[in-house]
């Protein structure tokens, strides 16, 4: 965690409301680079308004966005996406009908574009440094084996991994995964987690991660922040978010001594 | 760096060249109307790549034979290079005009709103008695840079015309298909959502190939109303979209190529049926497309890729 | 003034039975089946054609001739049960589960096809059934001369919006029907024979295409490419009214049959362009058409 410098993501006062609907109200959050921070709460509680508001999805109705000391509030996602934010899917959201190769090809070729339409004609999609990028993401995400498969033939972690290279092909240096673990096994899910924060290590991106699994949570986040009807009701280390009260009561459940239950 | 695709390409266009003057008319005649036609087809290859079939490229095909045809009746202007190029342009006008409306359209209600345009202006042209409505008008002869050539000689030079706007039209296609825009097309039609998301706006780019599918269609009208010395309502008519569309379903998206094989097998297919059996060409075109859709949905274009051993060519 | 405002009228409601009438069948398929029918347009013109020899047949014998308008309709409709069997059983089924736009270009095919089956069947010629339509007569309202024929069409126009309302409503295949236009796959779901419904429904909806065709026959020249321009102008209708809407293609038939009429009699040159004009427009404005809600995507 690095200590000094200004946060990467710092987050004020953000509020949405629909009409008479508040989904988010009185955010306040300041995030330093490479920190790794969870995100739990129950359905509805603002968790993706959060997050659609930090990539540009929503337009906050009060508050403000700073990435890296720039405003970003209410900036088109295309903008914040280019500034080097990025974003996963809770359902994988691949090309079903290229290989994985193709897949990860066309994102690097995309994120190396200069210049918006002009750029794109003139940039070749399979020129050497874009092939080197998505050679070097699948290798990273440990998918290599399945780099000439069709992604529609992928099983679920491995759809879910293309999905994550994706994002994250460009060199973004905040990532948002939305649920990575949603729709895997137990019995995979660590693993998954485990390729996928190494991976983001690797390249030094401040990872921000909503969970239902509150062990993977425990596991691998650096902070936890608990969203309750729209708004953080908790925000402090694994330990410290997991045994409020508050969020045992709302949110998690009593949290089991460490040795009761299955890790 | 061309693929061995192009390398064949680009033999065969010059043997089509070459080979002109040694071929009695009615086939270099057949030929130009294929090679112009053909234009139409690749732009709806471009737009057919991105999952968007329009029924409505007629439009442009109409707009670039009538500028052709009114360019040369009310100033007189006849150089051919410069009509089929303002023919192009005029279309790509309007492909850019219509774009904003219809870039944000798919599936069946892309297919329909280009529908309804096409016929649009069929129905204008169809009133309008100063352009002769249903039965339309000649175009005057054209000269090419001052030459005025006539009979034979005629037929050759729209003939080499025809093929040189053909080989640098699939030259810029084959060349914007690698480009990153350009493979912006499987994508879009697989996951729009996604491509959004990773930071490109997809309206744009469809957009901009409407624009391309306008300006080739334009291209191949003007190209069209050179050689048949006549421009009708009928080429804004919906059939007319129909026939494109049906060559681009026969010859597939694969490759570049393949537009222009498809177009020049289905006038030949076309011109021996209405010889062979006047009443039943039709059905034989009809049946073509419909056991092409039901046994080879990638088209003939993947045919060529499956004798090779693996299911489609890249360009 | 008020002449041609009645004419206008008159015009254009018996315009808008013809558009009605044409457009109902391939509504049908398209809410039922999601596919836009290209072939609508031979059942159409099989229609015709079938009608032009019921009426051949007919005005050699000595019934009287509203008889013979019951035959036309009786044989046109047996053609269109035929027809619809035999494409959907035969050829569509093939293709349910591919993209729209895919099965579009089939029935587009299978169009190609029956154009030249005409040709074997009738021959190049064309031909006439107006008797149906001499036999009815006129009648004057004031200064108005109406073809009672006219009168009948109109009335056959109404008498299937209220079938066809009242039969969707309430009988249990209506319902049913319904319910596969809502959400195929939860219908199937529940139990419902998907396969039978969509067989059941092209069936209608090519009888209803050749009932088009058949009481359009009296007033046309029957010849080839009347298919072809019904095509687009039932598209027209149903794009307008929304697909797979009733009350839609009612609505869309009258807005497309008075403005049309209005052009005829004020500015003819812009006949054909109101259509497609007031087409494109709906379209650009509700994409699903005046009464059909959008859809929301499905992941």
């Amino acid at each position: 965690m690095s200590t000094g410098g200004s946060p990467i993501l710092a987050v004020r006062d953000l509020e949405k409301t629909f009409g008479l609907l508040v989904a988010a109200r009185d955010i306040t959050v300041s995030v330093p680079a490479e920190q790794t921070v969870g995100v739990i709460g129950a359905n509805g509680a603002g968790k993706t308004t959060f997050i659609n508001m930090v990539t540009g999805h929503l337009t906050p109705t009060k508050g403000t966005i700073l990435f890296e000391d720039k405003d970003i509030t209410g900036k088109p996602s295309r903008e914040i996406t280019q500034l080097g934010i990025s974003r996963s899917f809770q359902v994988a959201q691949i090309f079903p009908t290229l290989s994985v190769f193709d897949n990860m090809c066309i994102a690097a070729a995309i994120a190396r574009r200069k210049g918006g339409m002009l750029g794109g004609v003139t940039t070749p999609v399979h020129s050497e440094a874009a092939i080197a990028e998505a050679q070097a993401t699948i290798d990273l995400f440990q998918i290599g084996r399945y780099r000439d498969t069709l992604a529609n033939t992928l099983p679920q972690g491995v759809r879910k991994l293309l999905d994550i290279g994706m994002a994250v092909v460009g060199w973004p240096r905040l990532l948002l995964l939305d649920e990575p673990t949603s729709g895997i096994s137990i019995e995979e899910k660590f693993d998954l987690m485990q390729v996928v924060m190494s991976a983001l290590k690797t390249r030094k991106i401040t990872i921000l991660f909503v969970e239902h699994d509150m062990e993977i949570v425990m596991r691998f986040a650096d902070r936890v922040l608990a969203f309750y009807d729209g708004t953080v009701i908790a925000d402090g280390t694994p330990h410290q978010t997991l045994d409020d009260p508050r969020v045992q009561e709302l949110i998690s459940g009593v949290r089991l001594k460490p040795g009761a239950g299955h890790a | 760096m061309a693929s061995r695709a192009q390398w064949v390409g680009g033999l065969l266009f010059l043997i089509a060249a070459a080979a002109a003057p040694a071929l009695p008319e009615w086939v270099a005649s057949l030929v130009t109307i294929a090679f112009a036609n053909a234009l139409v087809v690749l732009g709806l290859v471009v737009l057919w790549r991105a999952g968007l079939v329009s029924f409505g490229q007629a439009l442009y095909y109409c707009i670039g034979a009538y500028t052709v045809a009114l360019i040369a009746r009310w100033t007189g202007f006849t150089d051919a290079i410069a009509l089929v190029l303002l023919g192009g342009i005029g279309a790509g006008l309007v492909a850019a005009l219509v774009g904003f409306l219809l870039a944000r359209y798919r599936e069946i209600f892309f297919a329909m709103l280009s529908l309804a345009l096409s016929m649009i202006l069929y129905g204008v042209l169809v009133k309008t008695e100063s352009l002769g409505s249903t039965d339309g008008f000649s175009v005057a002869t054209p000269t090419f840079l001052g030459y005025a050539p006539h009979g034979h000689a005629l037929g050759l030079s729209l003939y080499w015309l025809t093929l040189a706007v053909d080989a640098i039209a699939a030259v810029l296609v084959a060349s914007y298909f690698r480009s990153v825009t350009g493979a912006l097309a499987a994508p879009i039609r697989d996951n729009e959502i996604r491509v959004e998301f990773l930071g490109v706006s997809v309206t744009r780019v469809i957009h901009a190939k409407l624009v391309i599918a306008g300006v080739l269609g334009g291209l191949g009208g003007a190209l069209a109303a050179l050689s048949i010395g006549h421009v009708d309502p009928n080429m804004s008519y919906w059939t007319t979209s129909g026939s494109f569309v049906f060559v681009t379903i026969l010859a597939g998206s694969a490759s570049v190529a393949a537009a222009f094989i498809g177009s020049l097998a289905f006038e030949a297919v076309r011109s021996i049926a209405v010889d062979v059996m006047p009443s039943l060409w039709q059905m034989t075109l009809g049946s073509a497309l419909l056991l092409t859709i039901l046994f080879l949905p990638e088209g003939l274009g993947s045919l060529m890729g499956r004798l090779r051993g693996r299911a489609g060519a890249k360009p | 003034m008020l002449l041609t405002l009645s004419a206008i009228l008159t015009d254009g409601l018996v315009y808008a039975a013809y558009l009605f009438i044409v457009a109902i069948g391939l509504t049908l398929i398209f809410g039922v089946m999601k596919i836009l029918n290209v072939t609508h347009g031979s059942f159409y013109a099989f229609g015709a054609y079938g009608a032009a020899t019921a009426v051949g047949i007919y005005a050699n014998s000595d019934l009287p001739a509203a008889l013979g308008f019951l035959f036309m309709i009786a044989l046109a409709m047996a053609i269109g049960l035929v027809m619809g069997l035999v494409l959907e059983r035969g050829i569509l089924r093939l293709v349910y589960g591919r993209d729209e736009v895919v099965v579009v270009l089939v029935t587009y095919a299978v169009f190609l096809i029956l154009e030249d089956v005409i040709v074997l069947i009738w021959g190049p010629r064309s031909y006439a059934a107006y008797q149906p339509m001499v036999a009815a007569g006129n009648t004057e309202l004031g200064e108005l001369v109406l073809s009672n024929y006219d009168i009948v069409l109109v009335a056959i126009a109404a008498a299937l919006a209220g079938i066809a309302y009242w039969a969707l409503k309430f009988t249990r295949y209506g319902r049913l029907l319904t319910t596969v236009i809502f959400d195929r796959e939860t219908a199937a779901a529940f139990g419902i024979n998907v396969t039978l419904v969509y067989t059941v429904t092209f069936v209608i909806g090519a009888m209803l295409g050749a009932l088009g065709g058949a009481v359009m026959a009296p007033k046309m020249s029957i010849t080839l490419g009347i298919g072809v321009e019904v095509i687009v102008l039932a598209f027209a209708v149903v794009a307008i009214g929304g697909m797979g809407s009733i009350e839609g293609a009612l609505i869309g038939a009258l807005v497309v049959g008075i403005c049309r009429a209005a052009a005829v009699h004020l500015i003819p040159q812009l006949e054909l362009f109101v259509i497609y004009g007031v087409m494109a427009l709906v379209l650009v404005v509700r994409p699903y058409g005046l009464f059909v809600r959008a859809q929301p995507r499905k992941i």
